[in-house]
Parts: C-alpha cells; sequence; structure tokens
C-alpha cells in the first residue's frame, strides 16, 4: 500500500467532517485525559510521600517493636506503638560497635501527643523524645538557641526545642527563647526554636516539641520502653550488614531462634518507599482502570460513525473497487481512518491531560503547603496512545469489513 | 482468439417471489480494437451486460470469456487485479472523488496497480494531456464543467493503458458540444491508440460513433450490424 496517498486520502475523508470528526474522537480524548490527570496526580503523590521518606535519608535504619505487620489491620500495628521490647539493654546492645560495627549513630526515640500550655495558651503538639542525633537524623537546626546535648539525656534535664507553629501558638510574636511552656504539670526551659520545617514523613516537626529521651519517658510517657530506635551507617552500602547484625543482635538477646518470633522488625527507608510505591502503585491503576470504561464508551461511538461513514460513501467504495481496489484496500483504507481517528483522539488526550495535571499540581501547590510536583505520567501517555489507538483497530474493523464486502454494483448505486 | 467471447449469456434477478430475467441468452464476441456500441432502451439489459463484461456482476448462465478467460478462473483479487490494469470504466455519473484535485482522481487507478509510484504523476499527467486538461490539474471536480469532469473521468480510465474501455452513457448528462468532445476522444482512442471501446447508449447518434451496433431488446440481441455512415465528432471540437 502507498503510504502517502493512504495517509492524504484518510486526512481528506476526515476533514470533510471536522465537527463529526472532533465529536467522534471527543470519548477518547475525556478517556485519555482523566487516565493521565490521575496518574499524573497518583505520580505526584507517590514523589511527595516519596521524598519525605528519602529526607530520612537512605542509610537510616528504624528497629520497630513487635513483629512485622501483614498488612494495615494486623494487630502488630497497634504493637509497633505500645511493644514494649525495646529498651535500654537493647539500645545499649545495638550502641555496642562489637554487635553492630557498620552503624554510626544510635538514638532512641519516645513520642505521643500531649497538652502544652503557657499561661492561658495551650496547643496539642507531637512530644518527641529524642537524643541530640535528632538534629543530625532529621537535618533539624534551629531557627535560634541550641540543641540539647547528651548532658541533658544523661541528667533527664527540662530542656525542650519547640517547632515554629508551637511557638507561635504559645508565644505570638514575642520571643521564646529561655521562656517556660508547661506539659504534665511540669516545666521545660525552651532551649532553642526551628524554622519551618513542614510534615517529614510521620513528624510535623512544626508542631512538635523536642526533649530529651530520658526526660520523656520518666515525667511525660511514664514507660520505660521506646518506641522506635533509629540506626543510621556510614554509608548506604552497609545497610544491609547493619540490617542483618541488628537482627541477630537482638535476636541473641532475646533468645529467639526462628525470625517467626522476632518481637521486633527492622525497616530501612528502602523497604518503606517500595511498600509507598507499591501501595500507591496499585491505587493508580485501579482508578486508572475506572477512566478505561469511558474509552470503551468512546470505542462504541467510532464504529457507530464509521458504520454511518461506510453507508454514506457507499459510491466511493464502489467506485474505487470497480477501479481495481481489492478487499485489502478497501479493509485498510478505514482502517487507517479509524485508527488516524482514535490516534488523533489520543494525541489530543495527553496534550489536554498534561495541562489538566499542570493545573492541578499548580492548585494543589498554591492551596497547601505540601511541595508537590506536577508529575508527567509517561506510562500513562504511552499506554493511552496505545490504547486509543488499539480501539480505532478493534472498533473499526467491523465498519471496514463491512465497506470491503460491498457489492460494486450496489455501490455504484445502480439497482 | 476474440478479446470479448459471449455464448448464450443469461442474468436473472431474484427477488421477492419475481424472478427478473434481464438476459436471455446473449451471443456475440468483440476482437481487440473493436469500437462496439451497445444500444437499447431502458430496461434491455444493457446495464446487466456491461457488469458483466466489466467483471462487476457474473452471469447466471452462460460462457463469459474475456481474453480466453473466464471469472470463475480467477480469484477475488485477481478480478480486482484485471478491472484495474486491463479494463477501464467511464460512467454516466462520473464518480470522481469530490474532495481530489483532478490529478488525484487520475492518479487513483495507478494506487491500486503494481506500477511503482515514481511513474505515477508521469502516467497521470499523460492521460490527463491526452484528454486537454493540463490546465485543470490540480482543481477540484466541482470546479470543473460536465463535459471537464467525463474528460477527467476518461483519463482516470485512461491512465494504466487498458485493454478495453467500458463507457456507461457517457454523454447521458452533458450538453452535446461536450458529449461531442467526449466522444471524439474515445474515438481518437480507438483510433489512434488502439484501445478497445464498449460504449452503452440509448441514443442512436451517440451509438453511430462506434463502427458497430449490438442493438438488445428485452434481454436479447435485437441486431448486430456495423455502422455504415460513422458520424466524426471532430468538428467543433475545442480545448
Amino acid at each position: 500500500m502507498k503510504v502517502l496517498l493512504s495517509v492524504k486520502t484518510t486526512y481528506s475523508a476526515l476533514s470533510a467532517h471536522w465537527s463529526r470528526s472532533f465529536l467522534t474522537i471527543l470519548g477518547i480524548i475525556i478517556g485519555i485525559s482523566a487516565l493521565m490527570l490521575i496518574s499524573s496526580l497518583g505520580k505526584g503523590a507517590q514523589n511527595l510521600i516519596l521524598s519525605q521518606i528519602q529526607t530520612l535519608g537512605s542509610k537510616t535504619i528504624a528497629v520497630v517493636p513487635g513483629r512485622e505487620p501483614k498488612g494495615p489491620t494486623d494487630h502488630a500495628v497497634v504493637e509497633s506503638f505500645y511493644g514494649n521490647s525495646l529498651k535500654e539493654r537493647e539500645l545499649a546492645s545495638l550502641q555496642k560497635k562489637s554487635n553492630v560495627p557498620k552503624v554510626s549513630d544510635v538514638m532512641p526515640l519516645v513520642f505521643g501527643i500531649e497538652t502544652a500550655s503557657r499561661d492561658k495558651e495551650t496547643f496539642r503538639p507531637m512530644v518527641i523524645g529524642a537524643s541530640h542525633l535528632i538534629s543530625k537524623i532529621f537535618n533539624l537546626v534551629p531557627q535560634t538557641g541550641t540543641f540539647f546535648t547528651d548532658d541533658d539525656v544523661a541528667g533527664r534535664s527540662s530542656a525542650a526545642i519547640i517547632g515554629i507553629k508551637v511557638k507561635e501558638e504559645l508565644f505570638g510574636e514575642s520571643d521564646a527563647l529561655g521562656e517556660k511552656i508547661k506539659i504534665n504539670d511540669r516545666n521545660y526551659r525552651i532551649v532553642g526554636v526551628l524554622p519551618k520545617k513542614g510534615q517529614v514523613l510521620f513528624f510535623n516537626f512544626d508542631e512538635a516539641v523536642i526533649v530529651p529521651y530520658t526526660t520523656a519517658q520518666t515525667y511525660i510517657f511514664g514507660i520505660k520502653y521506646f518506641h522506635r530506635i533509629i540506626v543510621q551507617t556510614e554509608t548506604e552500602d552497609d545497610v544491609p550488614f547493619a540490617v542483618r547484625d541488628i537482627e541477630a543482635t537482638l535476636r541473641s538477646l532475646h533468645g529467639i531462634t526462628d525470625p517467626e518470633d522476632d518481637d521486633f522488625f527492622v525497616g530501612t527507608q528502602a523497604e518503606i518507599s517500595e511498600t509507598f510505591t507499591t501501595v500507591t502503585d496499585i491505587l493508580t491503576v485501579f482508578l486508572a482502570a475506572v477512566s478505561a470504561i469511558s474509552l470503551v464508551v468512546g470505542g462504541i461511538g467510532i464504529m457507530n460513525i464509521m458504520l454511518v461513514s461506510v453507508t454514506e460513501r457507499t459510491s466511493e467504495v464502489g467506485l474505487r473497487k470497480a477501479l481495481g481496489a481489492t478487499e485489502k484496500n478497501i479493509l485498510f483504507q478505514f482502517l487507517l481512518e479509524s485508527f488516524t481517528l482514535t490516534t488523533a483522539g489520543g494525541i489530543a488526550g495527553i496534550i489536554m491531560g498534561t495541562v489538566f495535571s499542570f493545573a492541578s499540581a499548580t492548585i494543589i501547590t498554591s492551596l497547601t503547603d505540601l511541595d508537590w510536583k506536577f508529575a508527567f505520567p509517561m506510562t500513562a501517555a504511552l499506554v493511552g496512545i496505545i490504547i486509543s489507538g488499539a480501539i480505532g483497530l478493534l472498533f473499526g474493523i467491523y465498519p471496514a469489513w463491512k465497506a470491503s464486502r460491498k457489492n460494486p454494483i450496489e455501490a455504484l448505486g445502480y439497482e | 482468439m476474440p478479446l470479448i467471447y459471449v455464448s448464450n449469456l443469461e442474468k436473472i434477478y431474484h427477488g421477492d417471489g419475481i424472478d427478473t430475467r434481464a438476459l436471455t441468452g446473449v451471443s456475440f464476441s468483440i476482437e481487440k480494437g473493436e469500437f462496439v456500441a451497445i444500444m437499447g432502451p431502458s430496461g434491455s439489459g444493457k446495464s446487466t451486460l456491461l457488469h458483466i463484461l466489466g467483471f462487476l456482476d457474473r452471469q447466471t448462465k452462460g460462457e463469459y470469456r474475456f481474453d480466453g478467460k473466464a471469472i470463475e478462473d480467477f480469484t477475488n483479487n485477481q478480478i480486482a487485479h484485471i478491472r484495474n490494469k486491463k479494463m477501464g470504466f467511464v460512467f454516466q455519473m462520473f464518480n470522481l472523488l469530490a474532495r481530489n484535485s483532478v490529478l488525484d482522481n487520475v492518479r487513483l487507478p495507478l494506487s491500486y496497480s503494481d506500477v511503482p509510484e515514481h511513474d505515477w504523476d508521469i502516467l497521470a499527467h499523460n492521460a490527463i494531456a491526452a484528454i486537454g486538461l493540463e490546465h485543470r490539474i490540480e482543481h477540484t471536480p466541482s470546479k470543473l464543467s460536465g463535459g471537464e469532469k467525463q474528460r477527467v473521468a476518461i483519463a482516470r480510465a485512461l491512465v494504466n493503458n487498458p485493454e478495453v474501455i467500458f463507457a456507461d452513457e457517457p454523454t447521458g448528462n452533458l450538453d452535446s458540444k461536450s458529449g461531442k468532445q467526449v466522444m471524439e476522444i474515445l474515438q481518437d482512442l480507438n483510433e489512434k491508440r488502439g484501445h478497445t471501446i464498449i460504449l452503452i447508449t440509448h441514443e442512436t447518434y451517440t451509438a453511430e460513433h462506434a463502427s458497430r451496433i449490438i442493438k438488445l431488446f428485452d434481454g436479447k440481441i435485437e441486431s448486430d450490424t456495423p455502422v455504415k455512415h460513422r458520424h466524426h465528432a471532430h468538428d467543433g471540437f475545442e480545448k
């Protein structure tokens, strides 16, 4: 088949009815736009969460009490917040270089929402008990004041670092440094105020009060265990070895022989990223599949219009056959038309979807303080173009076949 | 061996319980290079005969051989190929593609042929030159007069240099001057280039441009005679 002429023929057939051609592919355009928009939003959300996970650093490992939850409804999820398998003894053995040689920093973590007050002002911040290492691990540098030290941890001092939102709620415009706030009837002296930081994975540091973990355990939460032990390695390559050594150390400490009986689990940034990616991918695919229904509807519209077109152009088909067109030639001609039509719809849909996605990203960024970035969904674009072409072929085949079977005499308008 | 050999050809249309006998035993042969007019009033079966001769339809009974072969000897693709390479069609209603230029209309049969694409333009130009419409080459049919449209249709029939040109009432929708031009072109193609022409008409005057007239009546041949005083359309031909 002569490609250039076929393209010309297709173009002239479709351009004869611009508005009809456009209305025909509207369903495809909307379907592909929706596909693009959903994928772009899914990808944007995924990137946002992943970037937050990555702020933890790829060298960060979290040791969590309780066994690894098998799903969101597993009661091990609850245990991961209230399990008491991680205590000073576990912390000490993880800090021993001979047990876990690849580790550079080990930091226990306790946290919970409490009421903090100053005079008549109250606020419910997330109280985080940590060591000064939290500054390094989460990249927290006070805008005024300093971080507390190991001495504060050892002495259970009442030094506190507060987030910017806590400062604004309790102190307004006035200076907070050196002032006192009350948590659980006990005063804490503010030694540092954090700059605006926003949400970092599970913690919103703007709404946090950070105190030495020993202080938090004793005076705020009244517990002797840790909610997490955060471990950092020297390099990313050390992570797998560190995980192995942490597991071995804790198992021998707890007398566990079968990993099934573990009363803790070790999560790495890579693992968390993977889980989030899987979840958001499944969600995106599911929503995309729903939007694909409109593509099927669009395809039926294509078939309908192509059938009308074939009937209208009966005499053209007859003429072409009289001039020597084979059934294959006619079939190909009409298939190319529907294929071109739907592929054009697909391309228009990709362009429109991109515009919508970009607009949504802009709106989300301006309405929230999320660091949401526009993501061009390459996969959706490719899938969209392939699907739209496939719809043209699939729903065009029957009208094209009907055209190819036309009897040239009837087609020429004779009785 | 005659180019066209027809023996006891019958065509019966079945429909609504009534069988219509369009052709009831027609026999004749046409040699290469002849200019034959098939005449008859409407309903005499002349269009049916043309469709069968042009491989657009099949007879119910009897024998039809084109160049020694019957339609039964061919596959659908081979029939399409014969229509493309050996037969040219000119219709009463011109049947040009309205949105395509004169050039594209004339090139259309080439696109279904095995002629290499780089030869299309020269062949199409030659065919358009033969009917004297070089200056209209980029126009669409809507810009042409009826006579010009029919000349484009002749160029299209001509472009693959067919053995035979079937012309079905080619002057039926034209004024007498345009009709004359069309008849002159057909005569030229027959006399100077040796194309076999089979012309269908109900007008005696038009039929007398041919060298032989087969008259049909009620699906039978009424007469088959050479034309004694042949008309020549040369007077008044203007490009």
